[in-house]
């Protein structure tokens, strides 16, 4: 199945799909140094989003979080990709200036937790295998 | 620019800038006359900001006039504040990042006070919220609410994307707000905001019902209405600038919506503050005339913090307001506010003239709050 959205960095990247049904904020909600989802009562509290591909409906939270995106990219703790429902500024900076491949306007919920995928985000494709 | 042709730092804002407009629907990129940059406390930038800042530094300059929002510290006087030497350290080193990419490091929410003031209808990327308003509102400028490294991204550039409230398409009032309360103090004018955000949420309101207000009280309400509503836009019928169409949609606000917000920001009893601070957004060099007045001759026997531009703090020196106001006892805090600084565990309760201060003393510091007009808080302090 190949899901066609749009892209927001672009780059490629392959990995196994790590799925959120809720918001991420990666100021304060995400550890840059063990790449773990700490907010309280997140439904991926304590799950580590690095090396995934990080599937989640939209951003939220302080503007801080695109550093924080940068700094786990430099930390080797960043997610290999990311994919938005649909996207707002701060995860949408943080992954241009972290470099991280990132497409959005994606059907998310045809993509669960553990499947396999590929994505072209110049393309903005993602196929899931 | 986005070849590299200009360097690194200006390649990877121009990446951002023009990513932005292509996902927001830009037709084009815009000039931008002025810059005002927010995410300057280490506080909230951490290493990840500062890492990022570094790299920036390296060969990016700024194009136009650039001036930063409040850092973290007073940048001289952190130690009389009870700054860590580890904390001054990284924000000293967050500041120089700035300076070496040629910001003006004047650290305030405020500067229209202190020369960052650009003319009427011009285009310009500023990121503080309460600043965002007031320059859409009060002056007639276009901006949206920016992040740090957008906002960054412009003055590296010296461009923005044209969306949002850059165009007069989307500036239009989407609801008419009847005031029919007695508008006369600065914490009045933060009752007003607080209880026209929380009803409207972001949406662009017509005031109409308020006869004037001064600068002091414009920049309280918008620091209001933008913390509790997230609104970037307001048109105040006779007081401010800018033309809209008349939206069908209204609401009204009364005296008790007002006396309500003032119950809802008292939570706290008058032996649970130990800290008053004034200056959210930072003080007018008329407030801080006013402080010296009320302070004159008497001690604060409470630690009091009166946070200010560098600058006004400088005139205030000239004019002998800043020796009076601290042969008190009461202190300055330049360059930063109750709201950026790392004030959680060090203080229970909080006493201000601002309603967006009492958002951040609860929400970041834990803190129970007392709100009041400067000269309540003065006397109680004093007393």
């Amino acid at each position: 199945m190949i899901l066609k959205g749009r892209r927001v960095m672009g780059g490629k990247a392959k990995g196994e799909a790590l799925v959120s049904a809720d918001g991420i904020s990666f100021y304060g909600g995400v550890e840059p140094e063990t790449g773990n989802v700490v907010e309280k009562g997140h439904p991926l509290e304590g799950k580590s989003v690095t090396g995934k591909i990080l599937v989640f409906p939209t951003g939220k939270g302080s503007t801080v979080g695109s550093y924080t995106l940068y700094q786990m990219k430099k930390l080797g703790t960043a997610p290999a990709a990311i994919i938005n429902g649909e996207i707002e500024t701060i995860v949408a900076v943080g992954a241009i200036i972290a470099e991280i491949p990132c497409v959005d306007k994606i059907d998310i919920a045809r993509i669960k937790t553990g499947d396999k995928l590929s994505m072209d985000a110049d393309a903005g494709t993602v196929e899931v295998k | 620019m986005l070849s590299g042709k200009h360097g690194n730092a200006v390649k990877s804002s121009m990446n951002i800038l023009v990513s932005l407009g292509e996902i927001f629907g830009a037709k084009r990129l815009i000039d931008v006359s002025s810059v005002q940059i927010a995410g300057v406390s280490y506080h909230n930038l951490g290493d990840a900001g500062l890492g990022y800042l570094s790299d920036l530094a390296k060969d990016g300059k700024v194009r136009v006039l650039t001036t930063l929002n409040p850092a973290g510290m007073d940048m001289e006087n952190w130690k009389n504040l009870g700054i860590s030497p580890e904390f001054a350290d990284k924000q000293i080193k967050v500041i120089d990042a700035f300076k070496r990419m040629g910001v003006i490091t004047t650290c305030t929410c405020t500067p229209y006070f202190v020369g960052n003031i650009p003319h009427f209808g011009e285009h310009i990327s500023w990121s503080e919220s309460s600043a965002v308003c007031y320059a859409n509102s009060v002056l007639g400028l276009k901006t949206n609410r920016e992040g740090g490294p957008s906002a960054l991204a412009s003055a590296l550039t010296g461009k923005t994307a044209e969306f949002g409230l850059h165009l007069d398409e989307n500036r239009q009032a989407q609801v008419v707000v009847n005031v029919k309360a007695k508008m006369q103090t600065v914490p009045d004018f933060g009752a007003l905001g607080y209880s026209i955000g929380k009803k409207i949420g972001n949406k662009i309101p017509l005031i109409r019902g308020v006869e004037k207000a001064s600068v002091e009280q414009l920049k309280s309400f918008c620091a209001s209405i933008a913390t509790y509503g997230g609104t970037a836009l307001f048109y105040m019928e006779g007081i401010t600038p800018g033309t809209t169409k008349t939206p069908e949609e209204s609401i009204e606000i009364v005296q008790g919506n007002i006396d309500g917000a003032k119950k809802d920001l008292n939570d706290a009893a008058d032996d649970e503050i130990d800290l008053v601070a004034i200056g959210c957004p930072h003080l007018s060099l008329k407030e801080v005339a006013e402080v010296a007045k009320m302070l004159d001759g008497k001690k604060v026997k409470k630690e009091m913090w009166i946070c200010v531009a560098r600058p006004i703090k400088k005139i205030a020196d000239q004019m002998g307001y800043s020796q009076t106001i601290e042969k008190s006892g009461a202190k300055f805090a330049c360059d930063t506010c109750m709201a950026v600084a790392p004030l959680k565990g060090r203080f229970k309760g909080l006493a201000t003239d601002s309603a967006k201060g009492c958002f951040y003393g609860r929400g970041k510091n834990a803190f129970k709050t007392k709100f009041a007009t400067i000269e309540e808080l003065i006397r109680e302090a004093t007393k």
